[in-house]
């Protein structure tokens, strides 16, 4: 780790990323975003590495795809709208093995479905880390590259414009020298007789049955796929990160950049001798389904707090099926830029919230 | 005054002095499989065929990586002994963005259909062009989406019919065609334009070189091959009459020649 440093959040992704081996970044400007292409602009090429200002989103991601094809390490990234034009490559990158990480600096939490439900076709999931603040968030990068290579897959950072544009003291992980993986294709196998190739077709011809083979084998490829992904699901460890005590008869819950306000609530009612509980999906896929049903064990509500309509909430119930009641305390808060910037992210009204559940809940 | 001159006839009256074998498949080194998947009569083999032999003719078997589109002539992005990364509908020119820009010794090329290149990936194509990426980008150009059976593309010209302009392309409500070369060949990162067509032996000759040209130039930016292609099924056309369709009606308004070459030395 580096010696800490007070920066951007924006800066501070950049950095870790450049750390993490990332050589390939392109991108288009968008809030809050764009922050992060404007370092990476300034950090790539004195690492030996290349950032491309694409005309659109969707170029953006063509040339991390042409990138990742030779084994570099790549990123992008945009808000959920810019996103919403990267899905059918997102898509189709799992399908041809490509990694990548994306960092999604959402406009608030109303882009969870996109984030965890795909938005693009198919049947695909990506992983997906939401961290807290931006030391959690460097800490992920080198992890979403890891997981990206080990599964050969996009992985996507949610943040949103409090993680891009708070300032605060953080140190980058050591550097780490990439390495290019096998399978990438470099030019140099023409011409042997087994070119190399990377298709989200697959690698399967189709047999005629007297030897000859031409076009892509689909039904073999797209099994071969789902394979993958149950098998991914089941690799990576889910994260939780939680604070309860035996005591605990509501269990609030929340990820994201909003979860260090709900902390913060919880910490101080906890002190006031309430019996609340803290829990936080640190990986929304895959979703701790398990550790969050064992923490709402023996619980008389579990509470979730989010910036939208009620998303997330969704997963909480999945996950408690049904053995506890799942209250929905969050709600759509914005300022009037758009921007995701929540009035109600603040601890004195956030515990009021928490305490009316608590005593809703004791007059049960 | 000579004899006209035919093939030799087979001898019927006799059994032949030796079994039949197999002296030349004639399949290019760099395709694997003689077998594809198109119709009789398309034009793609020949483009691709012609594309296969310059990558091996100036020795960039070993460093070639060809990006695909989404067309009929994905057909060959599992069938070639060259690198090959598939690319989405439209956005091949990006992919081969990525990969020059991070390996500068690989040679990239994209192998697009009109409707992959001029619809969809319109924008891609321009911007690569302007950049100045150095790739070479190959356009097979027949006027059609052939691969979803026969429907207008931006390059269908006026009047033609297909299956979703029944009373043919009318400017009113369809536009006008694109002439895609014409509007590279504008871009100053392009150093390397042309149009070529696969209707007669002597134009496929002349659209190799366009591809020999294209893939040297590519060292100094951007180059375009557009490559005319017969598309009897997509047309509605007899094989037999595909070739002549093409050059009254479709080279017509896409005209053939070399657009560009700022490296001197026309190669018409």
């Amino acid at each position: 780790m580096s010696a800490p440093r007070f920066m951007a959040g924006s800066d501070a992704l950049a950095a870790a990323m450049v750390a993490a081996g990332c050589r390939f970044f392109a991108g288009y400007p968008m809030t809050p975003f764009t922050g992060v292409l404007e370092a990476m602009a300034q950090r790539l090429p004195g690492a030996g590495g290349v950032c491309m200002n694409a005309e659109s989103e969707l170029e953006a991601i063509g040339m991390c795809w042409g990138a990742a094809a030779i084994g570099a390490r790549a990123a992008t990234g945009s808000t959920g709208q810019g996103l919403a034009l990267m899905q059918e490559s997102l898509a189709e990158m799992t399908s041809a093995r490509l990694p990548l990480v994306v960092l999604n600096m959402a406009r608030g939490q109303g882009d969870y479905f996109q984030t965890t439900r795909g938005g693009g076709h198919g049947d695909y999931r990506l992983p997906v880390l939401a961290p807290v603040d931006v030391s959690e968030a460097v800490t992920h990068v080198s992890l979403a590259f890891g997981w990206a290579e080990a599964w050969r897959t996009p992985v996507m950072l949610f943040g949103d414009y409090y993680l891009a544009h708070t300032h605060r003291s953080v140190s980058i992980p050591a550097p780490e020298e990439p390495v290019t993986p096998a399978w990438a294709v470099d030019g140099r196998s023409g011409g042997t007789g087994r070119a190399r190739l990377i298709s989200p077709l697959g690698t399967v011809k189709q047999r005629d049955g007297q030897g000859a083979q031409a076009g892509y084998d689909l039904a073999v490829h797209y099994r071969a796929c789902a394979d993958r992904t149950r098998a991914m699901l089941d690799g990576i460890a889910p994260r939780i990160e939680a604070e309860t005590g035996g005591d605990t008869a509501v269990l609030v819950v929340a990820y994201g950049s909003p979860a260090a306000y709900v902390r913060a609530a919880v910490r101080e009612l906890r002190a006031e001798g309430l019996p609340v509980g803290y829990a936080r999906p640190v990986t929304l896929v895959p979703f701790p389904y398990g550790a969050l049903a064992r923490l709402a064990r023996g619980c008389r509500a579990v509470a979730v707090y989010e910036n939208n309509s009620g998303q997330a909430v969704d997963d909480v119930r999945l996950a408690v099926d049904g053995q506890v009641p799942v209250e929905f305390i969050g709600g759509l808060s914005m300022d009037p830029s758009g921007f995701g910037i929540a009035p109600d992210l603040d601890v004195t009204h956030l515990k009021e919230r928490i305490m009316q559940l608590v005593g809703r809940v004791a007059a049960r | 005054m000579n004899e006209p001159r035919f093939l030799p006839v087979v001898p019927t009256d006799h059994p032949p002095a030796c079994a039949a074998s197999l002296v030349h498949d004639f399949t290019p080194e760099l395709i694997s499989v003689g077998a594809h998947q198109l119709c009789p009569g398309c034009g793609e083999p020949m483009a691709i065929r012609a594309v296969a032999e310059a990558v091996a003719e100036l020795g960039l078997t070993r460093s070639c990586i060809a990006v695909f589109g989404i067309g009929c002539s994905t057909a060959f992005s599992n069938n070639l002994d060259i690198e090959v990364v598939q690319a989405l509908h439209g956005r091949a020119p990006s992919v081969a963005t990525g990969i020059t820009r991070m390996r500068p010794d690989v040679t990239a090329l994209t192998v697009q259909g009109d409707g992959d290149m001029v619809n969809e990936g319109l924008q891609e194509v321009l911007h690569a062009a302007a950049r100045g990426e150095r790739i070479t980008c190959f356009m097979l150009n027949n006027g059609v989406f052939g691969e979803t059976g026969g429907q207008m593309t931006a390059t269908t010209v006026l009047g033609q019919r297909t299956k979703n302009s029944p009373e043919g392309r009318d400017a009113r409500h369809h536009g006008h065609p694109i002439r895609l070369a014409d509007l590279v060949a504008t871009l100053d990162g392009a150093v390397y334009v042309a149009r070529g067509a696969v209707d007669t032996a002597v134009n496929v000759q002349r659209t190799k070189r366009m591809v020999l040209k294209a893939l040297q130039a590519q060292k100094r930016g951007f180059a375009l091959v557009e490559v005319l292609t017969m598309c009897p099924t997509g047309w509605a056309v007899d094989t037999t009459r595909s070739a002549r369709y093409m050059a009254d009606h479709h080279a017509r308004i896409h005209s053939m020649g070399v657009l560009k070459d700022t490296g001197g030395g026309r190669s018409r």
